[in-house]
């Protein structure tokens, strides 16, 4: 562990203005990605400005039907957030999905957002790894590659992201906050997290200093009616494997509305905008459910070890809406 | 005479008596001992996996503010004996695995010393590495001898031509992953040297004090006697800590460079994966040759495994099948290829654990084949001697085991079919598969009895207590043995200072030390009587044969298990197992319970979890830490349930106990991987079984 410097300044601004200041400096929020980090050699942070208690730690009515969501809120805290649990269940389900009972109560919703891949090879400083030092080679493409990404990788990296919580944003259609040097602006989620292509060292579009404040989540009825299935090798403190976030409508046997979004599968919270548009419309069957799986899977790319995603994915896909089915049914 | 009889204590389900002190943090583990100015052990670990180191440039980290010193090999002092290479630490410049001690750097603090650790910078000569096991391996050779010092191979009749003539043939190949212990408390040793530098002491986190005191004192060219190692409270070690290791050497050697000060060095969770032991993946090709019935005229257990170049360690997974079942035809072989890879060593029921995995599921196929339920095949199969050397059982139970376990499991009556049974989106299925463990026993204990001024039996032995419940049971025994109450005995262990004690190892640690116990009671009530007067004293020695000779002696059970696997997912849920065993006398139910669930639980994360995936390119372990390394957790394990058959073996010396730690780990994973080919239809026959596997 290196040395650093700790600073908690007064406000949000203030601490924009000092991690746009100082290429060392990085943010610090629950510390349950950043801090096992700095342990293991991948960050070396010169300064950690805590912005924990600058932020807003409520969840509060937005006028247009949505929900903000104050960026230090807990994982925890959000999941059980009333609110959350009737009008958004799929979010509630994916963070309780995450972590553990001690790092949910740690974790916040901005530091969720920025929780880095856990590919072995990013967090093991002896082997190379493009993300981590970029131009030193991807290691896990021929390596050990069971949690690789299938769709939207590159020949740099082919690390998925880890966040649960972030692929029901996705699918949600949420709304990051954010404060830069430049002012606030709005950055939507898909949107946020980036495709590796050439620069994998980028896990998002933000620069450096941009702060998330807040989450928003947009007035969605038919969210109420959603799910969150994550498929891991052991029943709890695990990442995906594979995971679906899915909401789905149905009307008289027809799709009315749908939102789906994959985790495991991607360097970002994967929207499958193929597999809703194959689905609206058309009828609420498992053979439309698997049909749009496989259109979304159409352009996957599978190695030695993680061949077995496509056919997952397809079935958990599968599994979740006709859960949701059901329930509409009953 | 002012005794009064007293009740026994053996039997009885006490609670820990060092519960109370661990959970509220008062009882000390290695690290913890608060010794004036400690100094700290940053290690530097190889980054090739074969090699030389070329250059160490030390000069970044001796800059750093608060370093004593940076070890090299070019600076480490020459150690007396290394003819065991596992401990030639820093001796020459040859890199014989990745993750291998290259150098070390002691600081004033830990942050400083990892920190240090991190400057030094080492350059290597590579060289093309081997990493890989395979069943054709070019290098496979047949080891002297197998762990527990048996033969390698054994044949028995002509088990070829049996099998070429056989109704029913099995032959199936089945695959363990490389796996390792991981104990909560890491490996950790704080080394003193005293001023004049001829006195070592090594606060340990060990399965044996007085065989880290032989080893480390042998490497060091000192008398025994000078090196004391204190070790009373122990989290955890499924027998990584059953030797001492790398670790306590470097530890030893930085603490010499700063004589008169302590050096704490605890390793990392990822250190934990290179140097402290893991348990060899295995090849194992089963073949059985049957009658239509199911009766077995042919066993051939043919086994691959890895070891070390430096180092061997022969796992014995084939010997479970030399004494298993009735065949008249029989053949069990090792094979070994050495690689460039850390040295394997003992993971609870080394040999047993992954041997039993490959036989009960290749039963288990049997059964199938021949239409036989898998219970009654294993009933069909019961040799009424041991098979292996024509004697007589000492107290082989495994058939109430299996009829006993079946009828509280609710086995009768089921479907045979595979695949058969559905509820909701989950595919239900049970399993069963056998258990067994050899009664060890380790001569030569010795314990000391002294009644003291507070009217109390003080009782010493250097045993030690993982965490199992080894000090309560001890206590027990020994107040049995005194014949007085509880209250007035008390035991200290985890010390060389306290007489000699062997290894908590093989599940052999309450009989063997409890037979020193009883013989010491036994003395000291002979010379003292029953009204002692303090200060009064004796020792006394387990006998080198506490078992009776020309019996075979081994614990039995029985393991039944129920498994969903998900249609859809192929995410696997183990709802309820349950395992029945015999071991002979249990000398406290509660700890005995604690660890046949223990071993059932590390049984099931075996089945499902437990992999250490190595790098071929690197040579590393690369999941190697807890977040990666699966194993159990508590939302996997459900409706668990052990219990036994009481009684106690007449020939298993004078408790009549045989050990409870490691046989509940034994044939677990058949059980499950049995029950999900029940459930699905699916066999699986390499571990771990993973929901991929299972997906349609």
């Amino acid at each position: 562990m290196r040395p650093f410097d700790y600073t908690r300044p007064d406000g949000p601004a203030d601490a924009v203005a000092l991690v746009a200041d100082d290429p060392g400096a990085a943010y610090l929020a629950g510390g349950t990605n950043l801090v096992d980090h700095m342990k293991l050699g991948v960050a070396s942070p010169t300064r950690l400005v805590d912005v924990r208690g600058l932020l807003g730690n409520r969840v509060e009515e937005l006028p247009g039907g949505g929900l903000r969501i104050g960026a230090s809120v807990p994982n925890s805290d959000l999941a059980a957030h009333p609110a959350v649990r009737r009008r958004y269940p799929v979010l509630s389900a994916a963070l309780l999905a995450g972590a553990s009972g001690q790092l949910r109560n740690a974790a916040t919703t901005g530091g969720n957002l920025f929780q880095r891949t856990r590919c072995p090879y990013f967090q093991d400083t002896t082997t190379p790894c493009n993300k981590r030092e970029p131009g030193t080679g991807c290691s896990a493409l021929e390596g050990h590659g069971r949690d690789n990404a299938v769709l939207g990788a590159s020949d740099h990296c082919v690390a998925t992201h880890p966040s649960d919580m972030a692929v029901a944003l996705a699918a949600l259609g949420a709304e990051a906050r954010v404060l830069g040097p430049g002012g606030e602006r709005v950055v939507p989620i898909p949107g946020l997290h980036r495709l590796p292509g050439s620069e994998p060292e980028r896990d998002t579009v933000l620069g450096h200093g941009d702060l998330i404040t807040a989450v928003d989540l947009p007035h969605l009825p038919v969210a109420a009616r959603s799910a969150y299935r994550k498929v891991r090798d052991r029943a709890s403190y695990a990442f995906a494997l594979v995971s679906v976030a899915a909401a789905l409508d149905v009307v008289d046997g027809t799709v009315a509305d749908v939102r789906i979004a994959f985790g495991g599968l991607a360097h970002v919270p994967w929207r499958a905008h193929r597999a809703e548009e194959a689905l609206i419309g058309g009828p609420a069957t498992e053979e439309a459910f698997r049909e749009a799986a496989r259109a979304e899977l159409a352009d996957a790319r599978t190695g030695r070890d993680n061949a077995f995603k496509v056919p997952m994915a397809v079935n958990t896909l599968a599994s979740t809406l006709r859960g949701l089915t059901a329930e509409e049914a009953r | 005479m002012t005794t009064t009889p007293s009740t026994p204590s053996v039997g009885r389900p006490l609670t820990r008596l060092e519960g109370e002190a661990k959970v509220t943090g008062l009882a000390p583990y290695a690290y913890e001992y608060a010794l004036t100015d400690p100094l700290y052990l940053g290690p530097v670990l190889s980054t090739v996996a074969r090699g030389r180191v070329s250059a160490v440039d030390t000069a970044r980290a001796e800059e750093l503010p608060g370093v004593r010193a940076v070890l090299t090999p070019a600076n480490a002092e020459r150690l007396a004996d290394t003819e065991d290479r596992e401990f030639a630490v820093l001796q020459s410049d040859e890199v014989s695995f990745r993750g291998q001690f290259v150098a070390a750097v002691v600081a004033d603090t830990p942050e400083t010393a990892r920190e240090a650790a991190g400057l030094v910078d080492v350059a290597y000569e590579t060289l093309a590495h081997d990493v890989t096991l395979t069943a054709d391996h070019p290098r496979l050779y047949r080891p002297e001898e197998v762990n527990t010092g048996v033969e390698a191979d054994t044949e028995q009749g002509d088990p070829d031509a049996a099998l070429a003539r056989a109704a029913v043939v099995v032959d199936r190949t089945y695959r363990t992953p490389m796996e390792h212990n991981n104990p909560m408390e890491p490996h950790t040793t704080v080394a003193l040297w005293d001023e004049g530098g001829g006195r070592l002491t090594l606060y340990d986190s060990t399965q044996g004090a007085h065989p880290v005191r032989h080893t480390v004192a042998g490497v060091f060219g000192l008398d025994p006697e000078r090196v004391r190692v204190v070790a009373p409270y122990v989290g955890g070690g499924f027998g990584s800590k059953g030797s001492a290791h790398a670790h306590n050497v470097l530890a030893a050697m930085a603490a010499r460079a700063v004589p008169g000060r302590p050096v704490k060095f605890a390793l990392t969770r990822q250190q934990m994966f290179s140097l402290v032991g893991y348990r060899t993946p295995t090849i194992q090709r089963l073949r059985l040759g049957a009658d239509r019935d199911g009766r077995l005229d042919a066993v051939v257990h043919d086994v691959v495994e890895q070891t070390s170049k430096i180092k061997e360690f022969a796992e014995q997974s084939g010997v479970c099948t030399r004494m298993m079942y009735a065949a008249p035809h029989r053949r069990t072989t090792h094979r070994l290829a050495p690689l460039d890879a850390p040295i394997p060593f003992w993971m609870r029921a080394p040999g047993e654990a992954p041997g039993m995995y490959a036989l009960e599921s290749a039963m288990d196929e049997l059964a199938h084949e021949c239409g036989v339920d898998p219970v009654e095949l294993r009933l069909r199969n019961e040799p009424p001697v041991d098979p292996s050397t024509g004697e007589p059982w000492s107290d082989r139970a495994l058939v109430r085991c299996l009829r006993e376990g079946a009828e509280r499991f609710g086995w009768h009556g089921r479907d045979p079919a595979p695949g058969a049974r559905r509820e909701g989106d989950w595919l239900v299925g049970t399993g069963v598969a056998s258990a067994m463990y050899p009664h060890m026993v380790n001569p030569g204990s010795v314990a000391e009895i002294r009644y003291g001024e507070d009217r109390r039996y003080h009782v010493g032995i250097g045993a030690a207590d993982i965490g199992t419940g080894a000090l309560t049971a001890l206590t027990q025994i020994a107040a049995d043995a005194l014949g007085r109450p509880l209250s007035e005995v008390v035991v200290s262990i985890g010390d060389t200072d306290l007489p000699e004690a062997s290894v908590a190892g093989g599940s052999s640690g309450t009989t063997s030390w409890g037979a020193a116990l009883v013989a010491a009671a036994r003395v000291f009530r002979a010379e003292h009587g029953e009204a002692p007067a303090p200060g009064a004293s004796a020792r006394g020695t387990a006998p080198e044969d506490t078992a009776t000779p020309g019996y075979s002696q081994y614990s039995f059970g029985a393991h039944f298990v129920e498994a969903r696997v998900h249609a859809d997912t192929g995410e696997i849920r183990v709802p309820r197992m349950l395992g029945l065993f015999s071991v002979g006398r249990v000398v406290n139910p509660r700890t005995a319970r604690s660890q046949f669930l223990g071993g059932m639980v590390m049984g099931l994360s075996m089945a499902l979890y437990e992999q250490s995936v190595v790098d071929p390119a690197f040579g590393h372990v690369v999941n190697h830490d807890l977040a990666q390394y699966h194993v159990a957790v508590h939302a996997d394990v459900s409706g668990l349930e052990a219990d036994w058959l009481e009684g106690e073996d007449p020939h298993a010396g004078p408790l009549g106990s045989r050990g409870v730690g490691e046989i509940g780990i034994v044939g677990t994973a058949a059980a499950v991987a049995n029950a999900c080919h029940h459930a699905t239809g699916v066999r699986v026959r390499n571990l771990p079984l993973t929901p991929d596997l299972f997906l349609r």
